[in-house]
């Protein structure tokens, strides 16, 4: 049997300003095992980024329980919180992945220095990881020097170094073009995988859901659907990324085309996307 | 970590922080210096009257503890050398006097200053003898004279002194060279009260058998802390003089408060200058990093270790810079002609250089608390 790495138990987080009141995450339960990747996605305001800040020990939440590696997010105070996520999670963020003064080898290493075990070997399976992520000629390059792909793959050796419980992504394709938003989810969910992690990925782009073992879809804060088909995964994936954020980007893109007329087919074929 | 993080960051960024060090650098150069000519010019006002071995200075009353405008006749001196409580009182004249040498030498300006031998007011000589006599026609000069003129005991000095409408010139045999006793922003030259009488300008010629009409009294007593209680009794008891102590009498030399307080003000505009140019500064370059600070923070790096990174840079930055300052600073002291007045050496340097080494800190500290607030958050947008 696979162990359960990840449960959220009628999770919900309820924003409060006195006059308005907005439940961002409104009961959700899920659970993540180890070596299975998951895809949460839905439309802008859905409640996903929200989800992702609890699930990482960035954000408390209001009623419900998070538990990682047995351990319940919502009993931990700050500290304890900033040294959870040190040891136990692994990030890669949309932009502002990397420390611009740090080579890609230290930027890895940093998570190893954070939690005292670098050192030789560390900085040895560093290398080795960056290398096999195919870096291995750009250890010494600042993140300036790199393209947004090979950035991507720095933070996701840096996400990984440490051994954590959990790998979060947070639109790790946004930047990048087609291709290499392909090869770098591709790694990722690789190395999931072997390394019998628990992955999770916010996306927009619908396409890279082909990578993942499970698609969480959320609307208005809610799992709206789970899907766990393969075949029905990658109909998603294969369909296009039209979303609540990309519609209007399309519905722009036709508007400043004044002598095309839109054409209602193009919204659910074209390949324009929040990435 | 903070070690690492904060010194990889200036090591890949030192361009940027060699130059805002050089403006700390500049910024310390404009403080010590101006410490230093405040220094140095209040020693060219006070120097000698600082070192006389006495506690009190007496002045002619109404005179506002001007050594110039004072004019004490020699009875004062008998009246107040009498008292119990008085170790030892010395009367002392001042005027200005010429220096002229031969072999294209350079006349310098001196104070001439008639003290009596051994008693407070002659000055102790590290080389040669001080004066011994009333009547030797020797002379003490103050180590810059010699520097300068590139003279020693036993040299004869000519010293010119108008009298009346005519120069006259008199030879002096160096007896002895003090360390540096400047008053009135010029060397001196010490000779005993008759010689100083006898040779300082006049606008008159006066009879020579006239009585020695001292500036002041210098006053050296049993007990040295009794200053206050010692010099109400002394001006209860001897009538047409006020007393002060030394540095009362130099702080209320004309324009010797007035010079120092813009100095001071101009030192103090300074420092604010350097707390607000660091503290903009670092604000700018934390707002910059921001996002990174959130993505630090989210991977799960303690506000201590950003806090502590962000202290270490501004620590490194103020020591950088004001150690380059400092260093040429001195190092323009060195190559400095010795006529312009500034001192390194006094209090005031190394007080200004502990301030300065604190403006980092004060003005940085506004950026650290930014740092500090930062959330992770950001990381994700949110």
């Amino acid at each position: 049997m696979t162990k359960k790495i990840l449960e959220t138990l009628n999770v919900s987080k309820i924003y409060d300003s006195g006059n308005l009141v907005v439940k961002a995450v409104d009961d959700v339960s899920i659970s993540i095992e180890a070596g299975e990747f998951i895809g949460l996605v839905g439309p802008s305001g859905s409640g996903k980024t929200t989800m992702l800040a609890m699930l990482a020990g960035l954000l408390n939440a209001t009623e419900g329980q998070l538990i990682i590696d047995g351990q319940d997010l919502n009993k931990m105070n700050d500290i304890q919180r900033t040294s959870f996520r040190r040891e136990k999670i692994g990030f890669t963020f949309q932009a502002n992945n990397l420390v611009p003064y740090l080579t890609a080898l230290e930027n890895v290493e940093l998570m190893l220095r954070l939690n005292k075990t670098n050192g030789r070997k560390g900085r040895q399976r560093a290398a080795d990881l960056l290398t096999r992520l195919g870096m291995g000629d750009r250890l010494n390059n600042l993140p300036k020097q790199l393209s947004g792909g090979q950035q991507q793959r720095v933070a996701i050796a840096r996400a990984l170094i440490h051994n954590p419980s959990v790998v979060l992504a947070d639109e790790p394709t946004a930047s990048l073009d087609t291709e290499r938003a392909n090869q770098v989810v591709q790694i990722f969910a690789d190395l999931i995988h072997e390394q019998n992690k628990a992955g999770i990925m916010v996306t927009h782009d619908l396409r890279m859901c082909k990578y993942v073992d499970k698609v969480i879809q959320m609307v208005d804060g809610k799992v709206a659907r789970v899907i766990t088909e393969r075949a029905a995964i990658d109909r998603l994936a294969g369909t296009s990324q039209f979303d609540s954020i990309s519609a209007p980007k399309v519905e722009d893109q036709i508007k400043n085309q004044p002598l095309i007329i839109p054409n209602p087919a193009v919204f659910s074929t074209v390949g324009v996307g929040a990435d | 970590m903070a070690i690492y993080l904060s010194f990889k960051e200036i090591w890949r960024n030192k361009g940027r922080f060699f130059l805002f060090s050089l403006v700390i650098a500049l910024i310390t150069f404009l403080v010590l210096f101006t410490a230093g000519l405040g220094e140095g010019l209040a020693s060219a006002n006070k120097e000698y009257l600082e070192k006389i071995d006495a506690q009190l200075l007496v002045f002619q009353e109404d005179t506002g503890y001007s050594t110039i405008e004072s004019r004490l006749e020699y009875d004062v001196l008998r009246n107040v050398r009498r008292w119990d409580g008085i170790a030892d009182v010395g009367a002392i004249g001042f005027s200005n006097t010429t220096l002229v040498f031969q072999d294209g030498i350079e006349p310098i300006d001196v104070s001439m200053v008639g003290i009596e031998p051994g008693r407070p007011g002659s000055p102790p000589t590290y080389q040669g003898d001080p004066i011994r006599t009333k009547q030797g026609k020797v002379v003490v000069i103050d180590e810059r004279i010699a520097e300068q003129a590139g003279v020693g005991v036993g040299d004869m000095l000519t010293l010119k002194s108008t009298q009346g409408a005519d120069d006259e010139f008199y030879q002096l045999r160096i007896a002895g060279i003090s360390d540096g006793q400047q008053y009135f922003f010029q060397p001196s030259i010490f000779v005993s009260l008759q010689i100083w009488d006898d040779v300082r300008p006049k606008a008159n010629v006066e009879n020579n058998d006239s009585p020695i009409i001292p500036n002041i009294l210098a006053v050296k007593l049993d007990d040295p802390t009794a200053i206050e209680p010692m010099s109400n009794f002394l001006e209860g008891r001897v009538d047409g003089i006020e007393v002060t102590d030394i540095v009362t009498a130099y702080k209320s030399a004309p324009g010797y408060s007035a010079q120092q307080n813009t100095l001071n003000t101009q030192k103090g505009f300074t420092f604010l200058i350097g707390i607000l140019v660091i503290g903009g500064f670092f604000q700018i370059q934390t707002l910059q990093k921001v996002p990174q600070i959130g993505m630090l923070k989210a991977i799960g790096t303690s506000n201590h270790i950003v806090a502590n990174a962000a202290v270490m840079q501004i620590i490194f930055v103020t020591l950088f810079g004001v150690a380059l300052g400092g260093l040429s600073t001195f190092g323009l002291a060195i190559g400095l002609p010795a006529g312009i007045p500034v001192i390194f050496t006094g209090t005031s340097i190394l007080t200004a250089l502990a301030a300065l080494l604190l403006i980092g800190p004060v003005g940085g500290m506004i950026s650290i608390r930014l740092a500090l607030k930062v959330e992770p958050l950001t990381a994700l947008g949110m």
